[in-house]
């Protein structure tokens, strides 16, 4: 038999590769995500109340159609408050993860491709600061330099840059030990077109699942520093801060403090329906 | 083949070499005093982190504690009194001393003994801590398991979407919801809790019910969801299959032939989620208004109160590392390729 | 008498990644008699272990039997419960699975797992199952039969490993085994002695078995009848001899002639002798782990080693795993840099990493790869991955790059249309072309092929062997073709490296490996590989083989002979502790061995 017979007769048709498709639960939680981050651009411009407005004469108000969330412990509307708190929940915890995973995943993807002495260096320094609980190293570092969008978004880049780096260094090293980038290695290939060539395409799909766990860590951590009231400060306020502005309220079970959190519940629980359900390569699981 | 055996004597066997048992205990000893090393040398470096993040503050504390009118002399005698005056790895040192005999320093707010403050919050915090772990750890378990065993049925499904609901959301709407719920819809607890006041057994629990029932929902929810995923991922070896075809029943390949390969998975299943506790407690405390360790830390880091805010957050840290060593150990432990080379 | 085993039109589905069910059995019907070994051979993809496991009533996730009546002694399988089907598995069925060191579950002793089936199945009280286990490990020549089921699995062998589980499927006495590629996995010198003790069990038992393999070799030796698949469904079914003979179906023709290649063209003999070696290994030392004070590492895997390959010529170098033919493969490209020694091309001194290597030294040795799979990027294109390194050693772009893209893939009698692919869309023996194309880009003088063919299907890596051939002849290029398996190296090399625990112990021409004297491990090697005839298994005598079995490698730092444990003809006192010679025998071959000509003569001798 000569080769060519071999090729066509002996081994199985190939497959043609097919455009993924989005499962329901995927749609929904990427609904809700494009929702809220829509929000966060245009949220002061849709709220049908101004934010310190006092719209309803009642504090802690039902719902009705002026103001469709309730209103708050001043008589404010629920709604604007939450659609303006967007650009503060959303945006601290976005800047806070792409910092994070920017610094993270480089160095993480660079002790991977450099090994030796580089990588030993990068991991125990990392490893150490993975041991601070990550709400203890925020209070730390808020007692120290006192509340501020720019320290928000520092503490919780700090707090998840070391577990980026493992994520991506432990991913990074799996799809470098493949033969592809040996050979690569072995073309005399330099450290930075391994990276963005060779790894970087190869783990997408999972960083990506990782960046959006790491955001929804973010949210919850910045929201709780808030409900403490150690995170945004007034006049301006994300989710966890209207949920502490409102607490008074709690013993009568008031809309104002409920509607903040199920918002935050609403953008967690929309994310991880995103990812749990994003087809093909961009699963965390990979190509399979 | 045609060659022929020249001596009489069989060589030594490959299974008969290696090494003796003493070897074997050392080398055992010596991967667990290393790993206790390691816990010390990263509590020394905790301390270091804590220590330097806390005296970073930009500014005078001397000056800002006692205010603008203060003398000069005032500040000068404060500043000795803190040891500002000395360089910061003196300070370092000293602050570190005072740790370890018992002796964090002063409160910067109101001047009393750190050690006596967090003296009167610790029992709450650890009654707190001890009720709810006791309550999660043998139900999350149970149930991680359990769902790992009949993975795929309504049980498994129904815990999967509850309990990815809790880990997503912030604790405080678990908390809000379960007030509402519980005291404010049902009125079966007292939505603030006091546990200075403790005279019965029942008051006890309606005073407990509810942070014990927040705090434990959301541990359950993180622990059984780390059990069943180590318990899931083992039931994948091939070793597992094998004992399908031997004609194993379903909780015969559970408890004989997962579960202990899943000890050191699981042990850190419950170190992580533990350690959340100690921490975790804060929104918690917050809500109920529960006099603990937590609400101490963030009250001082409202106020600044340095001192406090050091001593608090390293025993936070030792407590945390001390649970991840454990789980460590139990790894080691349970891994019969450490424990026989 | 009824078969023990009747299978009619049986239909299994698999679900693929897009959830769409596909049929990987289709329509397969056969009986099993008592006391038969009945063997269901084919490559990967056949549906064979399928079928295996259907018997017991069991699919792999994913999959599921669609149609079909499975009757097992007289009991519908297809039709029985979870409760019923536990209580026949691993009592009345057995199975003896592939990967031994993945079958025994690393959180108990042996021997628990051995005797578990007889009591989950309550065949007989735990001491009874115990001593049946230690007199089945002395059946199975197991060392140290009282002692070894107190150990884990990872404290013993994997040859050892596979007798183990034969005694667990032995020890309840079942009507049916399955054993599954029960040697695949296993170093041939390894396989021999667990088939002799596997047939030599069989037969004294009369069990009835199914043996399942890809390999005609390996069948011819145990079964009494062969079943061939393919694509899911039976070409022929035939007794052992007659297939082996006279074979009915091309495809079942195909797969006998893959299984003993024929020697393709070698090098030219003129260039040979008068040209300078393309590639010069001298005394090597390479490994892994921390270097001590002399710069030895602390694992040395090459241990004084050294080659020369002649331009347009291929060098082939066998051993088993662990042998340390991959290292030379990555520290001649430079991927691990060696401690000692030197690599020269063309005379000229090498750099020992391939990070100080300039472009035109990296440009003429060119590395391939075992796996086809992890060799290609997946998320790059073909077109992409050929067009690399034209860009990198020619500066070919645009329209350039192109056409010459389009004329690799046509050198390696792949379409052009390839190039708009990605390697999740191609065959593994397509990936293995691309991959070839993709050395072929740089042009090379030399070109590594590590494994190439090991982990395809027979009759498709007897393509790619074809084709190596025909490019050797129309290019010029040498290679250093590094393989386990001693047939393909036969069918292709013009010079043999035997190569065992890092030492090389035997290199001649390829005509050589058939003349003695032969190195003693050379001898094991070649006499260990099955042949494609009934009985050869029974032919072989005993007496080395024990000794072969048991022994293992020693690797150190020390110029001793690494063979020294498994060695039938060694002397104590000298090869173990003496540096071993270099001996050139009359033949043409060079031997590392204590040993002289005359010696090895007369000791092979009858």
């Amino acid at each position: 038999m000569s080769a060519d017979q071999t090729i066509i007769a002996v081994e199985s048709p190939a497959q043609r590769r097919r455009r993924p498709r989005l499962p329901f639960a995927g749609i929904i939680g990427g609904s809700i995500v494009a929702f809220w981050v829509v929000m966060t651009i245009i949220g002061p411009y849709v709220a049908p109340h101004d934010v310190g407005a006092l719209v309803d004469d009642d504090v802690f108000g039902h719902m009705r159609w002026a103001v469709p969330l309730g209103s708050d412990f001043l008589g404010r509307d629920v709604m604007s408050r939450i659609l303006v708190g967007a650009r503060y929940t959303v945006g601290v915890a976005a800047a806070a993860t792409v910092l994070a995973v920017l610094i993270g995943g480089t160095l993480g993807m660079l002790a991977a491709v450099s090994r030796g002495a580089v990588d030993m260096a990068l991991s125990r320094f990392f490893d150490a600061l993975i041991s601070i609980p990550s709400k203890m190293a925020a209070l730390v570092i808020i007692a120290a330099l006192g509340s501020s969008i720019p320290v928000l978004v520092g503490t919780a880049a700090m707090i998840y840059t070391p577990g980026a780096f493992r994520i991506w260094r432990a991913l990074a090293i799996n799809v470098n030990t493949l033969d592809f980038v040996e050979v690569a290695r072995a073309r005399g290939e330099g450290t930075g077109y391994l990276i963005r060539q060779e790894i970087l395409p190869n783990i997408a799909g999972p960083v990506l699942t990782d960046f959006g766990l790491r955001f929804v860590f973010a949210v919850l951590i910045l929201s709780s520093l808030s409900f403490l009231g150690l995170g945004v400060q007034p006049p301006d306020a994300d989710w966890g801060s209207l949920a502490r502005e409102n607490i008074t309220g709690l013993a009568d079970g008031a809309l104002a403090v409920v509607m903040p959190a199920a918002a935050i519940a609403s953008l967690t629980i929309g994310v991880n329906l995103l990812i749990d359900n994003l087809p093909g390569r961009w699963s965390s699981s990979g190509e399979h | 083949m045609t060659v022929v055996t020249a001596s009489s004597e069989g060589p030594p066997r490959a299974s008969e070499r290696g090494t003796g048992t003493a070897d074997m205990k050392t080398a055992l000893v010596g991967l667990l005093a290393s790993r206790i090393a390691i816990a010390f040398l990263t509590l020394g470096f905790v301390s270091v982190a804590v220590f330097v993040g806390t005296e970073i503050l930009p500014g005078d504390v001397a000056a800002a504690v006692l205010g603008q009118n203060a003398t000069p002399e005032a500040v000068a005698g404060l500043r000795h009194a803190l040891h500002l005056d000395q360089p910061a790895y003196m300070r370092y040192f000293l602050w570190l001393v005072g740790l370890l005999s018992g002796d964090p320093g002063r409160s910067l707010v109101n001047n009393l003994p750190v050690a006596g403050l967090i003296a009167s919050r610790l029992p709450n915090s650890l009654m707190l801590a001890g009720v709810t772990a006791a309550v999660s750890v043998p139900i999350a378990l149970t149930l991680g398991i359990a769902s790992a065993i009949w993975r795929g049925s309504l049980l498994d499904r129904v815990a999967n979407l509850l309990t990815m609901s809790v880990v997503a959301v912030p604790e405080f709407l678990v908390a809000t919801l379960c007030v509402i719920i519980f005291a404010v819809h049902l009125r079966w607890f007292p939505a603030l809790s006091y546990a200075d006041r403790i005279v019965s057994f029942a008051q006890f629990f309606r005073l407990f019910a509810l942070p014990v029932f927040t705090l434990s929902c959301v541990m359950i929810a993180q622990m059984m969801r780390l059990t069943r995923a180590a318990v899931v991922d083992t039931l994948r070896s091939p070793y597992i299959e094998m004992a399908v075809l031997k004609g194993a029943r379903p909780m015969r390949i559970v408890l004989t032939h997962a579960l202990p390969n899943t000890i050191g998975p699981i042990a850190n299943a419950v170190a992580l989620s533990l350690s959340y506790l100690l921490g975790g407690t804060i929104i918690v405390e917050i809500i109920f208004n529960y006099p603990g360790l937590a609400r101490l830390l963030v009250d001082a880091v409202s106020t600044r109160d340095m001192p406090l805010v050091q001593a608090c957050v390293m025993m936070f840290c030792s407590a945390y590392l001390f649970l991840v060593m454990l789980a460590d150990i139990a790894g080691i432990l349970s891994n019969p390729r450490l424990r026989y080379r | 008498m009824a078969p023990l085993v009747k299978v009619e039109n049986l239909h299994v589905t698999a679900r693929d990644d897009c959830g769409r069910n596909l049929a990987i059995v289709k329509d397969v019907s056969f009986t099993v008699e008592p006391g038969e070994v009945v063997a269901l051979i084919g490559e990967s993809g056949s549906g064979k272990t399928t079928i295996a496991l259907s018997l017991m009533g069991y699919t792999r996730a994913g999959s599921r039997i669609v149609g079909g009546n499975i009757t097992f002694d007289g009991r519908e399988v297809l039709a029985m419960s979870q409760r019923e089907l536990a209580s026949l598995r691993g009592r009345d069925i057995a199975y003896v699975p592939q990967s031994a060191a993945a079958s025994f579950n690393p959180a108990r002793p042996l021997l628990k797992q051995v005797i578990e089936s007889s009591q989950i199945h309550r065949v007989m009280p735990l001491a009874a199952a115990e001593a049946k286990a230690v007199a089945l490990f002395r059946e199975l020549v197991l060392p140290n039969p009282e002692k070894v089921g107190e150990r884990y699995p990872h404290q013993v062998s994997g040859g050892q490993l596979q007798r183990l589980l034969a005694a667990m499927a032995l020890v309840t006495e079942p009507k049916l085994v399955i054993f599954d590629e029960p040697t695949t996995a296993l170093d041939v010198t390894t396989q021999i002695e667990v088939l002799r003790v596997f047939k030599k069990a069989i037969k004294e038992r009369g069990t009835t078995a199914v043996y399942v393999s890809h390999d005609l070799a390996v069948v011819a030796q145990m079964a009494d009848r062969i079943i061939v698949l393919r694509e899911g469904s039976i070409r022929e079914v035939d007794a052992t001899g007659l297939i082996l003979s006279s074979p009915k179906n091309d495809y079942t023709k195909s797969l006998l002639a893959a299984a003993e290649p024929q020697v393709r063209a070698a090098a030219p003999a003129t260039t040979q002798q008068t040209a300078p070696p393309v590639l010069e290994v001298r005394s090597v030392i390479a490994g892994y782990g921390t270097a001590d004070r002399d710069g030895i590492p602390a694992v040395p895997v090459l241990r004084d080693f050294s080659l020369a390959i002649k331009p347009g010529s291929t060098l082939g170098v066998i051993g088993e795993s662990g042998c340390g033919k991959s290292t030379l493969a990555r520290v001649i490209a430079g991927l691990l840099p060696a401690a000692r020694g030197e690599v020269k091309l063309h005379g000229m001194p090498l750099p020992r990493s391939a990070a100080e290597r300039t472009r035109e030294q990296l440009r003429r040795i060119q590395i391939v790869f075992q796996m086809a799979d992890t060799a290609l990027n997946p998320a790059r294109p073909i077109g992409r991955i050929l067009g690399r390194p034209l860009e990198f050693y020619h500066g070919f772009f645009g329209d350039k790059r192109r056409r010459r893209v389009a004329e690799l893939l046509d050198m390696v009698r792949l379409p052009a249309t390839m190039a708009e692919r990605y390697p999740s869309e191609i065959s593994g023996g397509q990936k293995q072309r691309v991959n070839l194309a993709r050395a072929l880009a740089a042009e090379p003088s030399l070109i590594l092929c590590d494994e190439v063919t090991s982990a395809l299907d027979t009759v498709v890596g007897a393509a790619i062997l074809d084709l190596l051939a025909e490019l050797q002849r129309e290019l010029g290029v040498a290679y250093l073709f590094i393989s386990h398996d001693l047939s393909t190296v036969k069918a292709v090399c013009d010079e043999v490296m035997i190569l065992y625990a890092g030492q090389m112990m035997e290199h001649g021409s390829r005509g050589a490996l058939h003349q003695r004297p032969l190195h003693p491990y050379s001898d094991l090697l070649i006499s260990s590989v099955p042949e494609l005839r009934q009985g050869w298994l029974d032919g072989i005598s005993d007496k080395c083989l024990k000794e072969a079995a048991v022994g293992a490698a020693r690797s150190g730092r020390g110029e001793a002979c690494s063979f020294f444990e498994r060695c039938p003809v060694r002397i104590p006192g000298r090869c173990d502790v003496e540096p071993t010679p270099l001996r050139h025998l009359s033949k043409g071959a060079d031997i590392r061995c204590q040993r002289t000509e005359e010696e090895l003569v007369e000791l092979t001798a009858q």
